[in-house]
């Protein structure tokens, strides 16, 4: 009798060794596979249509009290652009800083700090959610992004709003960071270049002079050091091609989820 | 358990269709779509491996929940584990682990417990959404079915007979006592109570909290998820009801093994449960 159930219990403890080990190395074929990816991308797709189905475009980010801000707020990433030409804007407090607005627009523009703080403005205390998993809460005052496009006049074929930042990627400064948004979310009140933060000018460590809010989504959309935003009609041909440094390193463009 | 079939009294024994074809179904791919989120979770999870209760991670208050590795000088490092404070030395499980190849690696939850095994965010999150639908499709789909077949009414809705034989099913299940003969083709109560519970409660949370994590999903009633404390409380929330999702399945996987191991994986698999004749008269009487 004790020599079955051992005899079983030795069948058993094999069968779920054996299941197991298939399951990780399975799963770690797929992963690696060209095609199961593809398949995973279903999902991102589905959430991306849900999401949007059932919110309204202008359905707003949760904004938080004064109480609610974090202590400290984290910088991620990037924290301080290691370039030449960063360390110099920076060393004159970005008296020298344009960001130039270019591609499918009408009237490109190159504007200095002090004019796009001139421009409408909104002030929003809201949650920095990191893909890792953290959030942290912090006030933003900036350009609201609508008002500067609406002065650039964006042309029909526009779509995408892609942000180039002064972060180098690589040490050989052959890529830097970049983000995309679509044109529902740059026109969305929220969305701000972000120039102070918590009532100060918005520190190195955390984008300085400005940084992108895009509220309804994950941090890594939030692209700091902006340079200069180019509107496009697809993102195809830039970088990796996806719309967004981390994008082109797998991670989702649509990162409301 | 519907259609009580290919009986032949006073045989011994006989099986009956005791899962219908679409609860099969269903049930197995709840257990690949659960082994696979549960996995890919403890990946995503491994890349800020600590749990907080409010709006925002930094709140100001420690982290309920944090696995991470600590320098114990010429002792090496050590793999730790804080919970509401208290630091437990969890080296080789969490925190520090043996990867594949068998070096230390500090890490949350250990390779064979993630999907995929090494560090891998982005994948770890295609992944998870892919059978976060796949388990929610499967779910309403399977209320609908219940629903609709009168499977959830007829066999997992406590009667008033099955409410009264809560303290004998407690006995029963604490010193392994199965019922046989007729008595063995309904579900006991406890039983009942831990489908619904597990159908009705924890499942609809797990998917809610993973919801309430979304920002995009915030906007739909900005401050909903405040209701569970905040973003970082839906995310311990979603956390916890995985692990007590895998509580259930021990349970679930080991009373399947003492009543009757084979007997229950050949009912759901082919839907047949074999009827032990014999045995019913002495538990019936």
């Amino acid at each position: 009798m004790n020599e079955t159930h051992d005899a079983r219990r030795r069948f058993l403890a094999r069968t779920l060794t054996a299941a197991g080990t298939l399951l990780v190395a399975g799963c770690e074929r797929l992963s690696h596979s060209e095609w199961f990816p593809k398949v995973l991308g279903a999902g991102e797709k589905l959430s991306d249509a849900v999401a949007h189905a059932v919110t309204s475009r202008k359905s707003m980010a949760q904004e938080f009290a004064e109480a609610d801000r974090s202590p400290t707020f984290r910088s991620n990433g990037t924290a301080e652009p290691d370039t030449d030409a960063y360390r110099r804007l920076a060393a004159d407090g970005f008296a020298g800083y344009r960001l130039e607005v270019d591609g499918l627009v009408a009237r490109p523009a190159s504007l200095a700090l002090a004019e796009l703080r001139a421009l409408p403005s909104r002030t929003q205390i809201t949650r920095h959610d990191c893909v890792e998993g953290w959030s942290a809460i912090a006030k933003w005052k900036g350009a609201r992004l609508a008002a500067l496009l609406e002065a650039a006049g964006p042309k029909p074929e526009a779509r995408f709003v892609v942000f180039h930042c002064a972060d180098p990627m690589a040490a050989d400064e052959t890529e830097f960071y970049y983000e995309s948004i679509d044109l529902e979310d740059a026109f969305h009140p929220q969305t701000i270049l972000a120039y102070e933060m918590n009532d100060a000018p918005l520190p190195v460590a955390n984008g300085a002079p400005i940084r992108l809010r895009v509220e309804r989504q994950l941090g890594y959309k939030h692209a700091k050091y902006v340079m200069r935003i180019e509107l496009v009609e697809s993102f195809a041909r830039i970088a990796g091609g996806k719309g967004g440094y981390w994008e082109d390193h797998g991670y989702q463009w649509f990162a409301g989820i | 358990m519907p259609h009580a079939t290919a009986a032949r009294p006073g045989s011994g024994s006989y099986l009956y269709l005791r899962h219908s074809l679409p609860v099969r179904i269903m049930h197995w791919v709840n257990v690949v779509a659960l082994t696979i989120l549960l996995m890919s979770g403890l990946q995503i999870f491994n890349a800020h491996p600590a749990l907080y209760w409010g709006k925002s991670s930094y709140t100001g208050a420690p982290p309920v929940l944090q696995i991470g590795m600590a320098d114990r000088g010429a002792a090496g490092y050590a793999g730790v584990t804080r919970v509401f404070g208290r630091e437990f030395d969890t080296t080789g499980l969490l925190g520090l682990s043996a990867n594949a190849n068998g070096q230390l690696a500090g890490r949350g939850f250990p390779w064979w417990a993630t999907i995929p095994d090494n560090p891998w965010l982005a994948m770890a999150r295609a992944w998870h959404f892919f059978f976060a639908w796949v388990l929610l499709v499967n779910g309403v789909v399977y209320v609908a079915y219940g629903a609709a077949s009168r499977h959830l009414a007829r066999d997992l809705l406590p009667d008033r007979d099955d409410w009264r034989s809560v303290g004998r099913s407690i006995v029963d299940h604490l010193r392994f006592r199965h019922p046989t003969g007729e008595a063995a083709k309904r579900y006991n109560v406890l039983q009942k109570l831990a489908y619904i519970a597990v159908i009705f409660v924890l499942l609809p949370l797990v998917i809610l909290m993973g919801i309430a994590m979304s920002p995009w999903m915030n906007s739909v009633l900005p401050g909903w998820v405040d209701f569970f404390g905040g973003r970082q409380s839906a995310r311990t929330i979603h956390f916890v009801a995985a692990w007590l999702l895998v509580a259930f399945a021990l349970v679930h996987v080991f009373e399947v093994v003492v009543s009757g191991l084979w007997n229950h994986l050949r009912s759901m698999v082919t839907g047949r449960y074999r009827v032990r004749m014999e045995e019913s008269h002495e538990r019936n009487a």
